[in-house]
């Protein structure tokens, strides 16, 4: 017979902070905490005994003073008698508009690249690779300073565009592409043009519930309507009716040659271009890698088991391989988008006015508030990257495999 | 037998005709390019789209490359040796700036009679990364891998020979204090020992003693000032010493954002998140403009060792990203078998997490080293001179005004060889490590 006594509980002991692995972590963590707060208050003091001796205060107030600089590019009004603040967001919405723009050809260039990169048409692959690799492997501020010399050394001059020159407009008059940048129609939004925006987005609209409803009619009852052509008639023919029973509102603002440049049209600078193509051509190649590596990520017994179906190879890559596909190739995909626009601060080589060059360029020379300005800088791109990675974890958890 | 058939069948083949060669369309050059080429009308059109585009980019390039002029001291003369040859009006190439300023591309303004000493310290870096790269090479080079970088140290920035010496001998001092401490008392003792003994010896001890062995033995290259490093030589300084550094960061920042300790986890995100939302120009600015404000009043130090910390630490942040892939693709009874073994946390991370972790990484790892090495080029705008600053240099010369396609031919060619080769190896090691069959 033997009775159960309880082990004794010896007291605490000081070693066992170190020694004793459920007391350890905390030990760990505490002395972490003690160096950190070490740290930051070691920077702090530096910073105020510097900024002291420099006599400067940390201080958001020049953002709200007259700017007095002019900006080349402007999405939103802007002169050089508004705030600096106004500077700042009119830099934003031009590393907003080339980041944007180079995300929309980026994917397209990589989506076709890597796909032809598969194709059995020996030429057409090995083309498709040496583009890939010429992109990956030589630095991107190359690319663009390259393409912008290629713009500003091999294109006409406006004075080539007049009689008997040597340069002519493209697409009927509407297009000149010189040293000075490319001239492009300008669109005119006549009276009624807000009712034909409304009918647009509104037969877009009907479009997709059009796509949708015939999903459902296939999947209730088997039936398979017609969806690319109904779709894409209900999205363009009401828009082009309206436009002519409204009589036409949108007209086009063509630029014409006067003086020693063009006038009229919209002027697309040098500076934006090259940062497009590049910015364009450089992640197109990457993506096409990942589109490549996702396509390869769907094992070859899918498609041979979606033939056994009876699926053309059309539905195939739409219903079997491209849902497969998509989960590998979204998420790298998404953080070549957000590559893509902290690159375009590379505008700094052509000169085009980005939140670079606006609020972490001229604005800082002008102030001399270095600290405050690429603290805001920072912070600009920082949101904009917690906020993507954000919405991308979102849609990656929606998009997960449900496995146990 | 054949009775019966002499009478019922007029005519019986007896022996084997021999075989007939196939179709000329089944066979050879023409099957393949059949099949490869023309297998249907879209494949068709691609192949005739791409066969004009490649026409297009030789019959561009072929005559600016065929006429090139690789002898004159300007473009102007340039141009002259050429409408002298080929004629007026005709493309063609000057690489004349190549053979004429190469020098300056690759060195910066390094002395010109010390151009040896990079040289020297880019085959030691190459002995020194051969046995690490290539396991089949005797383990003894590790040693001078260990020293090689206080070598090229003294190679390139050149001066007294001691500094770098007690540097080294610093480590050996925290080396030896790791193991008599680990002797005579436990190992937390060792450990924090062998941090600050080589950290006492290098603030207290390494200066007199460097500065009096100095006075005794003046052995040493001259000094060579870190403005005057430039071009590929700068490009590959700033590269490898981001590298190098980076990799061991980055993998304790990976650690760190798996840990379950929550104050060292959230450090670890808050640093990658911070350093990697933000793009390496602005970075670089705030080397350049507003580190100084967050160090003593009075410090200064080199824009060069400046951009080499800024470029580790942002590189060890995207490494820190690819190791926490590799450390999130393991699976958990990997973990978990380490842990029933005995080991603890180091020991487990050493022997069974990390090998594993990394060889699934290095594709990744070795990516981030190429847009590294490609980044690299972007210290242009804080005033240092790469290829592409000297490339400017070069144009803005009255011999060279207006000369571009040659110089970025140039600068990409290196850069290409470079990362085009740090790529193979990545392929070559991903296939050398595989251990699964497939």
């Amino acid at each position: 017979m033997s009775t159960i006594t309880d082990p004794p509980k010896p007291g605490f002991r000081l070693s066992q902070l170190i020694y004793d692995t459920r007391y350890r972590s905390l030990t760990i963590q505490t002395v972490a905490l003690i160096l950190l707060v070490l740290a930051f208050s070691w920077l702090i003091s530096n910073t105020i005994q510097n900024l002291e001796a420099l006599g400067k205060d940390f201080d958001f107030g020049f953002l709200s003073s007259r700017a007095g600089y002019d900006i080349n590019q402007m999405l939103i009004p802007y002169d050089n008698s508004m705030s600096h603040g106004r500077a700042a967001l009119v830099g934003i919405a031009n590393t907003l508009l080339v980041a944007f723009l180079g995300c929309v050809t980026a994917t397209v260039i990589g989506v076709l690249v890597g796909v032809l990169r598969l194709s059995k048409n020996w030429i057409v692959s090995r083309l498709m690779a040496v583009y890939v690799e010429a992109f990956r492997n030589v630095p991107l501020l190359l690319w663009i300073v390259l393409i912008f010399a290629l713009l500003t050394e091999s294109t006409p001059q406006p004075r080539d565009f007049r009689e008997g020159g040597s340069a002519s407009m493209m697409f009927s008059e509407s297009v000149a592409i010189t040293n000075r940048g490319v001239f492009i129609p300008n669109p005119i939004w006549g009276p009624n043009s807000g009712i034909l925006i409304a009918v647009f987005i509104a037969s877009i609209i009907g479009a997709i519930l059009y796509r949708r409803y015939a999903k459902k009619v296939l999947f209730d009852t088997g039936r398979l309507l017609p969806m690319t052509w109904p779709a894409l008639a209900i999205a363009i023919i009401p828009t082009v009716l309206f436009y002519f029973i409204l009589g036409r509102p949108v007209s086009l603002e063509y630029p014409v040659l006067g003086g020693f440049n063009f006038q009229g049209g919209i002027q697309l600078r040098n500076s934006l271009i090259a940062l497009w193509v590049a910015l364009s051509l450089y992640t197109g190649a990457f993506i096409a890698e990942i589109v490549r590596a996702g396509i390869l990520s769907v094992s070859k017994g899918q498609t041979e088991a979606s033939f056994a179906l009876g699926l053309r190879p059309n539905r195939t890559m739409n219903l079997v391989i491209l849902p497969q596909a998509l989960r590998v190739i979204i998420p790298p995909l998404i953080s070549q988008f957000l590559n893509l626009t902290k690159n375009s601060s590379l505008a700094i080589a052509v000169g085009y006015m980005d939140v670079r060059a606006t609020l972490g360029g001229i604005t800082i020379n002008q102030t001399g508030r270095e600290l405050e300005g690429m603290l805001l800088l920072g912070m600009f791109y920082l949101a904009i990257s917690l906020i993507i990675s954000s919405l991308m974890n979102v849609y990656n958890n929606s998009k997960k495999l449900k496995e146990r | 037998m054949s009775d019966t058939n002499a009478q019922s069948v007029s005519f019986v083949r007896d022996k084997m005709l021999p075989e007939s060669a196939p179709p000329t369309l089944e066979r050879g050059v023409v099957k393949w390019i059949r099949e490869n080429l023309f297998s249907s009308i879209l494949n068709s059109v691609l192949t005739l789209g791409s066969i004009y585009v490649i026409y297009w980019i030789v019959a561009h390039l072929y005559p600016w490359l065929a006429n090139s002029v690789w002898y004159a001291s300007s473009l102007n003369e340039c141009r002259e040796i050429r409408d002298a040859t080929v004629g007026p009006g005709v493309p063609s190439a000057c690489f004349a700036v190549i053979t004429d300023r190469w020098e300056q591309l690759l060195f910066g303004f390094y002395p010109n009679d010390a151009y040896w000493r990079p040289v020297m310290a880019l085959v030691a870096f190459l002995a020194a990364i051969a046995p690490v790269l290539f396991v089949s090479l005797p383990r003894k080079l590790l040693w001078f891998s260990a020293a090689s970088p206080f070598v090229m140290f003294s190679l390139l920035w050149g001066g007294s020979i001691w500094g770098p010496i007690t540097l080294a001998v610093g480590f050996g001092v925290g080396y030896a204090a790791f193991v008599l401490l680990g002797r005579v008392a436990g190992a937390l003792v060792s450990v924090l020992g062998s941090i600050i003994a080589p950290v006492l010896f290098w603030m207290f001890l390494a200066g007199p003693i460097a500065g009096a062995l100095t006075a005794v033995a003046p052995i040493g290259l001259p000094f060579v000032e870190s403005r005057s490093f430039g071009g590929f030589t700068l490009s590959v300084i700033i590269g490898v010493s981001g590298i190098v550094l980076s990799m061991p960061l980055g993998i304790l920042l990976a650690l760190g954002r798996q840990s379950d300790l929550f104050i060292i986890n959230k450090v670890s995100v808050a640093f990658i998140e911070v350093i990697r939302g933000v793009p390496l120009i602005v970075w670089l600015f705030t080397a350049q403009l507003i580190l100084g404000y967050f160090l003593p009043p009075g410090t200064t130090f080199d824009l060069t060792l400046r951009v080499i910390i800024m470029v580790t630490l942002f590189s060890s942040a995207y490494i820190a990203e690819v190791v926490r892939g590799g450390l999130a693709a393991l699976p958990k009874g990997q973990y978990e078998g380490a842990d029933s073994l005995g080991l603890d946390y180091w020991q487990s991370m050493r022997l069974i997490i990390l090998p594993q972790a990394l060889k699934i990484s290095i594709p990744g790892i070795v990516n981030t080293f190429i847009g590294l090495f490609k980044d690299t080029t972007l210290v242009v705008f804080i005033g240092l001179f790469d290829p592409i600053g000297l490339s400017n240099a070069i144009r803005a010369s009255t011999d060279w005004n207006g000369i571009y396609w040659e110089l970025f031919v140039f600068i990409g060619l290196l850069f290409f060889i470079f990362c085009y080769s740090m790529g193979r190896y990545s392929l070559f090691l991903e296939r050398k490590l595989q251990r699964e069959n497939r």
